[in-house]
């Protein structure tokens, strides 16, 4: 591992050992620094910690907010909330997908532009069906909507 | 003109998703080069950023006021201000076609707010504001005039039952956890609101997260906790930083910390982001979490009244229960249980979503008539469709159809037809909607997010998922039917616990009041809706297509062939029935059946 990702390691070893944080907040602030959990990165803390990887991974594959593999430089998320979902949030996604061309297991593009992810509901209904694009929020979606809207990601 | 003048602008997530934050900004620039606040035009004038003010499907609301008169203007755009600058602040002449109509008025005059009172009229980024309230008197009161056993006789008293979804009465709950023997007790606050198509609770700790910290220090105070947790999603971004925000103020104004209001009880609130996962609204699943584990239900009892939170008395509450809690030592027990119907007191908030003409967040008194929410409140079914059913309490909820439209919305009305309360999301289906998609469409997420450890839920949820997808994909058997009801009641009876006990409620509902759809689906291979589309064909009505080739260039398997300006047609030997060419006729020639 890189002197500099240790480093990171070591600054949140430190302060969540000062405030008593469990390995749920430690992992997410991994997360943050990383944009994923990267897999030295846990075998590091474990060792740090004394605690064993495998408590981690229970963790990481449990809570659906971590990540194992690195993510595109776009995050397109898509809503999958009830309401979204009665007025077609699958056509968007197949839409998304299509135009993105990722395959059936694929979440990422190969050139690691973009990740599509769906969310259980973001709570904007009023405005379905939404999707969010980084941080910016898309409502009232339609299949050729969003891919007018992806165009201005593509550069 | 001397009376003060106010712009507020709605910056909860659904006004913000709106672009809400555009308008403000709007506003300011439009201020700065008009001039308004400058002494020689004599204007002052003042922006507020408020919470949210129900009617999203307004957004982006705004209003102006001139002293103690309100404009309200809807679908306000950043362009749109500069008139609204030049017209109606400047030149006092209010902007009639921009204002809203009648029925937003018939939005708000049927509900009766308590909790979200002071949504959309204080800042929730401002302490000051909420003290300006009224706000921290009721703990104020609570800890200097009254003993723990007062206030939990008090909340016993006024009848308030856990607005999270099982409807268990408060006081009832503080009192089992005062009891217990204990140096340490814990209260935390869930707002981990995972539903579907529900963001009560979000919207209220955007717009009012002090309310909520209020209602934590009085519970705290009756069950003799000393430290307190919010248990938050972290995907609720907006409301992360306003509770965070408040949580610092009312740390520097001394309402947490040590001797609140000058007396020896002493109280702290951290807060915990979830990590995304439904089961977390689960309270042992939850404590779980907490504590930094894989958040998994446990067996109950004990219950976390008692042994909660690392082994201690722990009291989990949702946030709009502890919402209610400063009004009801404001105002009394009494009149807290003058409101709602006989056994469910108080009010509910509601995200009243879907096919509906007024979507928003709305508050009502128990018991009101699911008719009145749907036809008076929400104005009605969108485009003149007919309404078939209203579905409540996300996941763990039911459908419920016409027949029932009279029904009192309470704990216990809901029960009655086979649904439930749950947080009070409540999502609006028209003849569109395909009742077996629907039943899917909740049993995929109840899938996906069942935690493993029992198997009744685990491998249950399943096999009712495979049962439904077979049954909207065309290859429904003989027996199906049968075979889903008693497997949903085995689910039921059998899970460990809410969530796996609740699963099923979609499927059970919906096979109560539209067996005939799965029967369709079944017994002719036909989705009624015209939803599943594995059971339709696509066809092109001939005089409506102009031959554009849109929908040939959307099909993936080249299935539509036709020259151009001339009528195309699907070889329907060849249609994987994607619903691409459906998506992408603009001049509906595409039909399917």
């Amino acid at each position: 591992m890189e002197k500099t990702q240790e480093a990171v390691l070591e600054t949140i070893y430190q302060k969540c050992t000062a405030n008593g944080d469990n390995i749920i907040t430690a992992l997410q602030q991994i997360q943050n620094e990383f944009g994923y959990v990267p897999e030295e990165s846990v075998y590091w803390y474990s060792d740090r910690t004394n605690i064993p990887a495998s408590r981690f991974y229970g963790v990481i594959t449990f809570y659906a907010q971590f990540h194992l593999h690195p993510r595109g430089k776009n995050i397109i998320t898509v809503c999958q909330g009830t309401v979204c979902h009665v007025k077609g949030a699958s056509r968007i996604i197949s839409k998304i997908r299509e135009d993105l061309k990722l395959k059936e297991d694929q979440s990422t593009t190969k050139d690691m532009q973009f990740t599509l992810e769906t969310v259980n509901c973001v709570g904007a209904c009023s405005i379905a069906p939404v999707v969010i694009i980084n941080d910016k929020v898309f409502g009232k979606q339609a299949p050729a909507k969003i891919t007018q809207n992806l165009k201005a990601y593509k550069e | 003109m001397n009376s003060e003048i106010t712009v507020n602008v709605c910056l909860g997530t659904g006004g913000i998703a709106a672009g809400s934050e555009m308008v403000m900004e709007a506003f300011r620039k439009e201020f700065e080069s008009a001039g308004v606040k400058n002494a020689n035009i004599e204007k002052h004038c003042k922006m507020h950023k408020v919470g949210c003010r129900g009617f999203c499907a307004r957004d982006v609301l705004v209003d102006v006021s001139f002293g103690e008169k309100t404009w309200t203007y809807q679908y306000i755009q950043p362009e749109m201000v500069k008139r609204i600058v030049k017209d109606h602040i400047l030149g006092e002449q209010p902007i009639d076609e921009w204002l809203v109509g009648d029925d937003y008025h018939t939005f708000h005059d049927n509900q009766k707010k308590v909790i979200l009172a002071d949504l959309g009229k204080i800042d929730p980024e401002s302490i000051e504001e909420y003290v300006g309230v009224q706000g921290y008197t009721a703990a104020k009161k609570a800890l200097t005039g009254m003993t723990p056993a007062d206030v939990i006789e008090t909340m016993k008293k006024s009848g308030l039952r856990g607005r999270g979804g099982a409807g268990f009465p408060t006081g009832l709950k503080w009192s089992f956890c005062a009891a217990n023997e204990s140096d340490v007790r814990y209260l935390i606050c869930n707002a981990d609101e995972g539903d579907p198509g529900a963001f009560m609770d979000r919207s209220v700790v955007e717009g009012n997260p002090h309310a909520v910290i209020e209602g934590m220090i009085i519970g705290a105070y009756a069950i003799g906790a000393s430290h307190g947790y919010v248990y938050i999603r972290a995907e609720y971004p907006l409301a992360v930083n306003r509770l965070n925000m408040a949580l610092e103020q009312a740390k520097e104004k001394g309402f947490l910390g040590k001797n609140l209001f000058g007396t020896s009880f002493d109280f702290d609130i951290k807060v915990k982001l979830g990590a995304g996962a439904f089961v977390c609204g689960e309270e042992t699943a939850l404590i779980a979490s907490i504590e930094g584990e894989r958040g998994m239900p446990r067996a109950k009892p004990p219950f976390p009244a008692n042994k909660g939170l690392w082994g201690k008395p722990t009291i989990i509450n949702n946030v709009e229960t502890l919402a209610n809690i400063p009004a009801i030592i404001n105002k009394g027990a009494d009149w807290f249980a003058s409101i709602g119907s006989e056994k469910s007191k108080g009010t509910k908030v509601i995200a009243l979503t879907g096919k509906i003409r007024n979507t928003g967040l709305i508050e009502i008194p128990m018991g009101t008539p699911l008719k009145d929410i749907i036809f008076n409140i929400g104005g009605g079914i969108e485009g003149d469709r007919l309404f078939k059913a209203v579905q409540t309490g996300g996941p763990s909820g039911g459908c419920i159809p016409q027949q029932h439209i009279d029904l009192p919305v309470d704990y216990e009305g809901l029960k009655s037809v086979g649904s439930m309360m749950g947080s009070g999301g409540m999502v609006v289906l028209d003849e569109t909607d395909c009742m077996v998609n629907i039943s899917k469409f909740f049993l995929e997420f109840t899938q996906a997010e069942s935690c493993g450890k029992c198997v009744p839920c685990r491998i249950g949820t399943k096999r009712l998922l495979e049962i439904l997808t077979r049954i909207t994909e065309g290859n429904g058997r003989k027996g199906d039917i049968e075979l889903l009801q008693e497997l949903a009641e085995d689910v039921r009876d059998s899970s460990l616990c809410g969530l796996g006990m609740s699963a099923p409620n979609p499927v059970l509902s919906t096979l109560r009041y539209f067996r005939h759809e799965y029967e369709a689906h079944i017994n002719h291979k036909k989705c009624p809706a015209k939803v599943c589309n594995k059971l339709l064909t696509f066809f092109i009505r001939e005089d409506m297509c102009v031959g554009c080739g849109m929908c040939a260039k959307a099909c993936s398997v080249n299935a539509i062939s036709g020259e151009k300006k001339k009528p195309h047609h699907i070889d329907s030997s060849l249609c994987i029935k994607c619903g691409s060419c459906f998506d992408a006729c603009k001049f509906s020639a595409v039909l399917k059946e």
